[in-house]
């Protein structure tokens, strides 16, 4: 089978995945977990338990806050302490539930034995709802709800379930660690969600950097037999596991400006998303455990780990346990070096899509100073969504919404590549990731607009 | 967190490329066609490209500084690629204060006053060079080859290939004649075809452009525009009739027509951003540096070709935009 | 020769007719009428085009202002009332006086306030920083310092202190148009009344955060003690969500509060003389001792004259 890619754009970082060989570890439990209220996309959940309630593992914390949202478990047993605002790791005050631990007893209505459970539910609705209690989110980074979006609005056919197990990002293991260590899981899960779409086929995309993941993956589909699930492997080109390049890759469609997957035929859910999955619909366990890889460019390998830890440990009790933070460490990264979040504060806690601690050095992370542009085009090439990143930067520099809007500053996904690839070291993506907000907040508000018209039409 | 540790937007890694190395790898690719130069004209075509390159330095340093003040843009190494380019555009008899005024010309006149590197319209080697042109006719055109470290085998004096030629067919010889009474061989061209050190040799501006495109500086569809149309054209009238109008072996290896497609053509600042612009780009050069060859008074129109297709690059750049994702 | 010239001259005189003539009636054919009051309003104006007014312009605003029934809603602030005394006089309406306006700074979390506790280093951009994090100290509402306003002002009456790493108003260049109110994500920057001679009173912190965590953040936090408003005699001040905020159409500057702050927070501009801080709690303390006598007193002399009610209610008891 030949390997796949999206048509262009893209960049060829050093993939760095120093930490692949390093099995995956149980991370114990803190005295005190903080379990966040704003896990994923959209409105935040709603506290479902007063301060002082006993809780148990697996039980709802909170519920969704809206139609885009989700359930939140608690990852620990004991006391509520307080539900109260906390700072995330970008130092803005999120509700958080604060448990102080005591023990670890789990819901006993979890299943958790390690037994494989390969017969699937007959009732799609079943499974819908199972995984809609149990509070599943992407993982792959946007934490959208799963649920929602593997509930196509009516008139929408799903034609193919991508499961992305790119892992383009530099340093990033863990997934490709479950891939290693539980394909028939994951297998699992794409299956039901398979089921839940109505039988389409499901291609599982692995890049080519990951020849042992795309062996087990395989064997695993091979071995649990479900019809219409193929392993594809991808060439290794950033950003690979974005959503629209993905379906680019996989399909050959693309996403229209302002469309769905879902316009395409095309519905993507990440391989932790899929375990998630599985484990949610036949073992009843909510998402409370999510697998996070330590890492940095400095760091002997010793030193990382990849840890399956429990949602709502602070990122200090992880970094402590796996031996302080290194000396020659300048920045500290949540998530991945193309697209990840710096962390200015670690006492934040670990949420639902935590995918990394990372420790980048001075020399690896310093930006060197901005010089002029110099009109080379890098950036225009480099971009995956054919954007021209060097003029959306004058245009926003200038204030041009109605130009910014015209060369599709609404589209830029974030991925980086621009900045990235500029010899002139050029704020590109700073500046971009301000005129793309302006921009939608235009579109947004025409939008209402119209359609507060409409409804005036109307009567 | 007792150490200041560093937040900043994403990306947090950055491809190990800069302005800088970008023009390290443009004067590496320029090295074999210097060597040639220097082994075939000798100290003074050494001599030439010195001082070229160190005024282009100096002035950028000195107008930077003392001017308009700012922080100093030599480091960047785009005055050094400059002064390179000029001295390559001459020949190595001029007079040492003539390189000097080709330097003021790009650097004080094309590149700095635009607002430096980037900011440029027009290509400052060549915006030097045609200045020189227009100014020293005499001794950009005409001129003795200084004695080089390796003896050449069919030293001609006296002016280029193209400039010879066009003198040839003004007194009424055909060009089949004329190749004859020059012994011009075509074969040996691609090393040594008599002119300036940009001229000299196409196949080592090969070499060096093959190397900018294996490191991705350069995208190679400029240079192909520019010599397929060239190509093309000459083709075409050599067709009609060759006794007045050269072929495409002739006119793709002298003149500047190389160094022009291969190394000014593909300056960034200068040429349209998309590949479509590009191409109309490149094909426009062609086009009018071959108008030049046959029907102008210049024995050469590589320089004014490039010049003019630079006005047209920001209207180019308006008008072409790359394909975006998911909009027809 | 001559022909030539002569063809020339010819030529060109035929060609600028004919032009002079297209350009004649394209000028007659697509003009616009416009009010010419809009012109005169537009002379008036300042002409800076800044956009402090609301308007895309001078010209816009003046357009507006021919088209309106009075001139309630529109104000130039850069002009001030001279203006709008011009404006008005033109289009025959009348406009109330405004108190002049000046930008003011309320943070003041200097570096020697305000510790660092990480590096930023994306680009020199408030709006940038601000969406990306709470900042680089640990008050997440005050100065991120990248000279947003700096860059929106157009009269160049803000300018960055490198030593202090706050924006800095010249007030005689200050037009108080605003736009560095909206260019600062943190909303730090407020247009408040220029006061007699410059003289003003502010609460210079926006720190929401409760008192300990503010001041842990910032030595010169308002940590929301509230003594200020306990302290000011006119009403001027409120405190909400642990930030106290002075109204500067009820203050009297009488520089009680600042006095009695207790970390520095509330400052006093232009004040010719400096703050004797020991004189006015003085004041503040005689004062309050007056007014327990004198409540003392009153409260003996609604005693005394209540006892028959007392004596009644210990009959009662």
């Amino acid at each position: 089978m030949g390997k796949l890619t999206f048509s262009m754009g893209g960049v060829h970082p050093h993939d760095s995945k120093f930490a692949r060989e390093r099995a995956i570890e149980e991370l114990p439990l803190p005295q005190t977990v903080y379990v966040s209220m704003a896990q994923h996309l959209g409105a935040p959940a709603k506290p479902v338990v007063a301060v002082g309630d006993k809780v148990k593992v697996g039980q709802v914390l909170a519920e969704p806050g809206g139609f885009i949202s989700a359930f939140i478990h608690s990852p620990a047993s004991g006391t509520v302490k307080s539900i109260a605002p906390r700072k995330d790791l970008a130092g803005n005050p999120v509700m958080h539930v604060e448990i102080a631990v005591e023990g670890d007893e789990w819901d006993p209505a979890i299943d958790r034995s390690t037994d494989l459970v390969t017969a699937i539910p007959e009732d799609k609705a079943a499974i819908l709802d199972r995984i809609k209690a149990c509070g599943v989110v992407g993982l792959g980074g946007a934490t959208f709800p799963a649920h929602v979006k593997l509930n196509p609005a009516p008139g929408k056919v799903a034609e193919c379930l991508i499961i992305n197990g790119a892992e383009c990002e530099p340093f990033l293991t863990s997934d490709y660690r479950i891939m290693v260590e539980r394909p028939k899981e994951i297998v699992i899960g794409a299956a039901i969600m398979q089921k839940v779409l109505g039988g389409c086929k499901c291609v599982i995309g692995i890049e080519e950097n990951k020849p042992e993941a795309i062996a087990s993956m395989g064997a695993a589909v091979a071995e649990l037999g479900y019809p219409g699930i193929t392993v594809q492997p991808l060439k290794k080109r950033y950003p690979q596991g974005g959503e629209k390049q993905l379906i680019d890759a996989v399909m050959k469609r693309q996403v229209k400006s302002g469309g769905l997957p879902i316009d395409v035929g095309a519905v993507v859910q990440n391989v932790a998303t899929s375990l998630a999955v599985y484990e949610a619909v036949q073992k009843n366990k909510p998402l409370i455990t999510n697998v996070l890889t330590i890492t940095g460019d400095k760091m002997p390998v010793e030193r990382q780990h990849n840890y399956l830890f429990r949602i709502g440990v602070p990122l200090s009790f992880i970094v402590e346990h796996a031996g302080g933070i290194p000396d020659d460490a300048a920045k500290l990264i949540s998530g991945g070096p193309m697209m990840g979040k710096a962390i200015s504060n670690l006492d934040a806690a670990t949420v639902k899509g935590s995918s990394s601690v990372l420790y980048l050095s001075e020399a690896a992370t310093r930006r060197h100073p901005e010089t002029n542009c110099i009109r080379c085009g890098k950036c225009a090439d480099a971009c995956p969504m054919g954007l021209e990143p060097f003029l959306l930067n004058r245009l926003y520099k200038a204030a041009d919404l109605e130009a910014l809007e015209k060369n599709a500053a609404q589209d830029c996904i974030e991925c980086g590549c621009c900045l990235y690839s500029c010899p002139a070291h050029l704020p590109l993506l700073d500046n971009i990731r301000q005129a793309k907000g302006q921009v939608m907040g235009v579109i947004r508000a025409r939008a209402a607009a119209a359609k507060a018209a409409a409804e005036a039409a109307k009567k | 967190m007792d150490k200041k540790y560093i937040v900043s937007p994403s990306p947090h890694i950055h491809a190990d490329v800069s302005t800088t190395s970008i023009m390290r790898d443009v004067i590496i690719a320029l090295c074999p066609a210097i060597v040639i130069s220097v082994l075939a004209y000798g100290w003074a075509e050494l001599l030439v490209l010195a001082v070229s390159v160190a005024s282009c330095v100096l002035l950028e340093w000195a107008v930077t500084r003392w001017m308009l003040k700012k922080p100093s843009t030599i480091g960047d190494l785009s005055a050094v690629v400059t002064g390179l380019l000029l001295a390559m555009n001459l020949p190595s008899s001029i007079p040492l204060w003539i390189v000097f005024i080709g330097a003021v010309v790009a650097i004080c006149v094309a590149k700095l006053p635009f607002g430096g590197i980037g900011q440029n319209v027009f290509n400052p080697a060549i915006t030097g060079r045609v200045f020189l042109l227009v100014s020293f006719p005499a001794q950009m055109t005409n001129w003795t080859p200084t004695p080089g470290f390796i003896p050449l085998p069919d030293a001609v004096s006296g002016a280029t290939p193209l400039g010879a030629l066009k003198e040839a067919l003004k007194s009424g010889s055909t060009i089949p004649q004329f190749m004859q009474a020059n012994h011009y061989d075509m074969a040996s061209f691609l090393w040594d075809a008599g002119a300036s050190a940009g001229e000299i040799s196409a196949g080592a501006l090969l070499i060096g452009f093959v190397y900018l495109l294996i490191r991705r500086v350069v995208k190679p569809w400029i240079p192909i525009c520019v010599l397929g149309t060239m190509a093309l054209i000459s083709a075409l009238f050599h067709g009609i009739n060759p006794d007045i109008y050269t072929g495409v072996q002739f006119n793709l290896l002298t003149g500047g027509a190389m160094l022009g497609a291969l190394f000014m053509a593909t300056d960034y600042v200068t040429s349209p951003m998309s590949t479509l612009g590009g191409i109309i780009y490149g094909v426009g050069i062609g086009l009018i540096a071959m108008m030049i060859r046959y029907f102008g008074s210049y024995p050469e129109g590589m320089s004014f070709a490039i010049l003019l297709m630079n006005c047209a690059v920001p209207l180019l750049n308006m008008w072409f935009h790359q394909k975006k994702y998911g909009r027809a | 020769m001559t022909q030539t010239i002569i063809w020339t001259v010819a030529i060109l005189t035929v060609l600028g007719l004919l032009l002079a003539l297209i350009l004649f009636w394209v000028a007659r054919k697509f003009k616009v009428e416009e009010d010419p009051r809009i012109d005169e309003v537009e002379k008036v104006m300042p002409g800076a085009n800044c956009g402090g007014c609301g308007f895309a312009g001078c010209r816009a605003f003046a357009d507006a202002a021919v088209k309106a029934t009075n001139l309630d809603n529109q104000y130039c602030p850069v002009g001030g009332d001279d203006v709008m005394q011009k404006v008005a006089s033109i289009l025959g309406f009348t406009v109330a006086k405004k108190a002049p306006q000046v930008a003011v700074v309320r943070c003041n979390g200097t570096c020697a306030n305000r510790p660092r506790t990480n590096e930023y280093d994306g680009v020199q951009s408030c709006r940038v920083k601000a969406a990306l994090y709470s900042g680089d100290t640990g008050c997440s509402y005050g100065c991120l310092g990248c000279g947003d306003c700096v860059a929106a002002c157009q009269f160049g009456a803000l300018s960055m202190n490198p030593e202090t790493g706050l924006p800095v108003v010249d007030e005689e260049k200050c037009t108080a148009c605003g736009a560095c109110t909206k260019a600062c994500p943190k909303h730090i920057i407020e247009l408040r009344a220029k006061g007699p001679r410059g003289m003003r009173e502010f609460v210079s912190c926006v720190n929401k955060d409760k008192g300990p965590v503010a001041k842990k953040a910032c030595a010169a936090a308002c940590i929301g003690c509230g003594l200020c408003a306990k302290t000011c005699q006119h009403g001027a001040i409120t405190v909400t969500d642990n930030v106290a905020y002075i109204d500067f159409t009820k203050c009297k500057l009488c520089r009680e509060c600042e006095a009695v702050c207790p970390t520095g927070a509330i400052h006093g501009v232009n004040f010719p003389k400096e703050l004797d801080k020991e004189a006015v709690k003085k004041r503040i303390a005689d004062r309050k001792a007056k007014a327990a006598e004198a409540a003392k007193a009153a409260a003996e002399a609604t005693a005394a004259a209540a006892k028959p009610a007392e004596k009644k209610e210990v009959a009662n008891g």
